[in-house]
């Protein structure tokens, strides 16, 4: 345990560097599949033929290629065609588009759980398309949508790790890094799992925030 | 004001409105009543273009009820509809459901709009509900705030879709006295009901629709009191004397 302790103090300050990386790329992509899974969902249930076709397209391909294949492939491949991305670009990118998926999906069952009335009427009092979901649609479906949502910014913060396979020196390659050249890996991988579940702690708290909320409504 | 003619409609393979000509002149009051799926709802609808239908024309005075047009966002703020099931936005107060057109459909200043909402409210009765959230009030309160809510956009006319008929029966009186005075003061309206002694005491005009056409119409005394199609005579007796 004495070990342990001597360890951590003089792995943490390396480890915290990953820290830092692991949380941009949480949450730029998280900002990123957000952005984009509204507008896959809202495409979804517009009701215009060619925009259901394409986000329905579009979100299949995304669910049927791992993660790491997509990040492989900016990464490595997009350069072939004249697009180079740094790893951290690479890395947001890849993980905002692999989720944009679930987060459509996600969207879409909260926008599709608000009551035919409430559309209706909307539109009974003059709104548009875009002012029914803006005042009437969204602030409802949110309620609905966010514990979900807190559970995928988990996966996302613990998938983040991936980013490490295109040389994102984030927590776990951090981590890796540090035990291959020290071999210390009991006291370094202890450390880099402590350090995600603290991540994850105020996260699951979120969630168990938002699930209570919206059980109360 | 509001004129139908010849108007069709068929969901699916069912046609529920068989060339319906009808027309409501201002101020007037006329209730559409009949069996349940006779498409006593689906003419409301179609007047405000909730519904599409499939021959025939509507017209607002003068402009053509087109659900696919651009043209129905704007004709939908000069005839109001009031649900039977209230369709409040369950996520805003009561003043804030009732300013929520006039705030953001027809960009009133906020402070005129409230002030108007406030009115409107006492209005209805519920001056002092402005800030409850509708799960919070009764039915009929809630079908109140729909009207103040119809009001605020200061319509041209106010389709009602049985406005009573979720109401436990000690609330319907509230809103019925509210419509009543609506009608006083000149409001043109079109009430599918069910409450016979308000069709009575309150419309100008009754349409009993059957299967999907009118039956029989006019002054709502003599439909109501004698009517002379066989199918009004029979039904009126179903709904006044169920016993």
């Amino acid at each position: 345990m004495q070990k342990f302790y001597s360890d951590a103090v003089e792995f943490v300050p390396i480890l915290l560097q990953g820290v830092w990386l692991t949380v941009i790329v949480t949450f730029g992509s998280l900002a990123l599949s957000t952005v984009l899974g509204l507008l896959w969902a809202l495409m979804r249930v517009s009701g215009i033929g060619v925009l259901v076709g394409l986000s329905s397209s579009l979100i299949n391909v995304i669910r049927g290629i791992p993660i790491i294949v997509l990040l492989f492939y900016l990464y490595f491949v997009m350069p072939d065609f004249g697009i180079a991305l740094t790893a951290l670009q690479a890395s947001i990118l890849g993980l905002g588009i692999a989720y944009s998926a679930y987060q459509a999906e996600n969207f879409r069952a909260g926008i599709e759980a608000i009551d035919k009335g409430q559309i209706e009427a909307a539109q009974t009092i003059g709104m548009g398309c875009w002012l029914t979901m803006r005042r009437v649609v969204l602030p409802q479906a949110i309620r609905i949508v966010l514990p979900p949502y807190g559970n995928v910014m988990i996966m996302m913060l613990k998938d983040s790790s991936q980013a490490s396979t295109i040389t994102v020196a984030e927590l776990a390659l951090q981590g890796k890094l540090i035990a291959s050249s020290t071999f210390k890996n009991t006291s370094v991988f202890t450390l880099v799992a402590l350090m995600y579940l603290t991540m994850s702690i105020p996260l699951i708290l979120l969630v168990r925030h938002f699930e209570k909320k919206a059980n109360h409504k | 004001m509001i004129e139908l003619s010849d108007v069709h409609k068929s969901f699916g393979k069912v046609e529920v409105l068989k060339g319906i000509t009808a027309s409501v002149a201002k101020s007037e009051v006329v209730c559409i009543i009949g069996p349940s799926g006779s498409g006593k709802s689906t003419i409301l609808r179609c007047i405000n273009g909730l519904e599409s239908y499939d021959r025939g024309d509507i017209r607002i005075e003068g402009a053509r009820v087109d659900r696919d047009d651009r043209s129905i966002v704007a004709l939908r703020t000069q005839v109001s509809m009031v649900f039977q099931r209230f369709n409040l936005f369950p996520h805003r107060t009561a003043l804030e459901n009732v300013i929520e057109g006039p705030l953001y459909v027809k960009k009133e200043p906020p402070a005129e709009a409230r002030e108007r909402g406030r009115a409107l409210l006492a209005q209805v009765g519920l001056a002092d509900k402005e800030n409850v959230h509708p799960p919070q009030l009764s039915g009929g309160q809630q079908q109140r705030v729909a009207i103040a809510r119809a009001l605020a956009m200061k319509p041209k006319a106010i389709l009602f879709d049985e406005p009573t008929s979720a109401l436990d029966p000690e609330l319907v009186g509230d809103v019925l006295s509210v419509m009543r005075k609506l009608a006083d003061d000149g409001m043109t309206m079109v009430v599918v009901t069910h409450e016979m002694g308000f069709a009575r005491d309150v419309a100008d005009r009754v349409l009993f629709i059957d299967g999907g056409v009118i039956v029989e119409q006019g002054a709502a005394k003599s439909v109501l009191n004698q009517p002379q199609h066989p199918r009004t005579q029979d039904f009126l007796r179903r709904v006044l004397h169920p016993l």
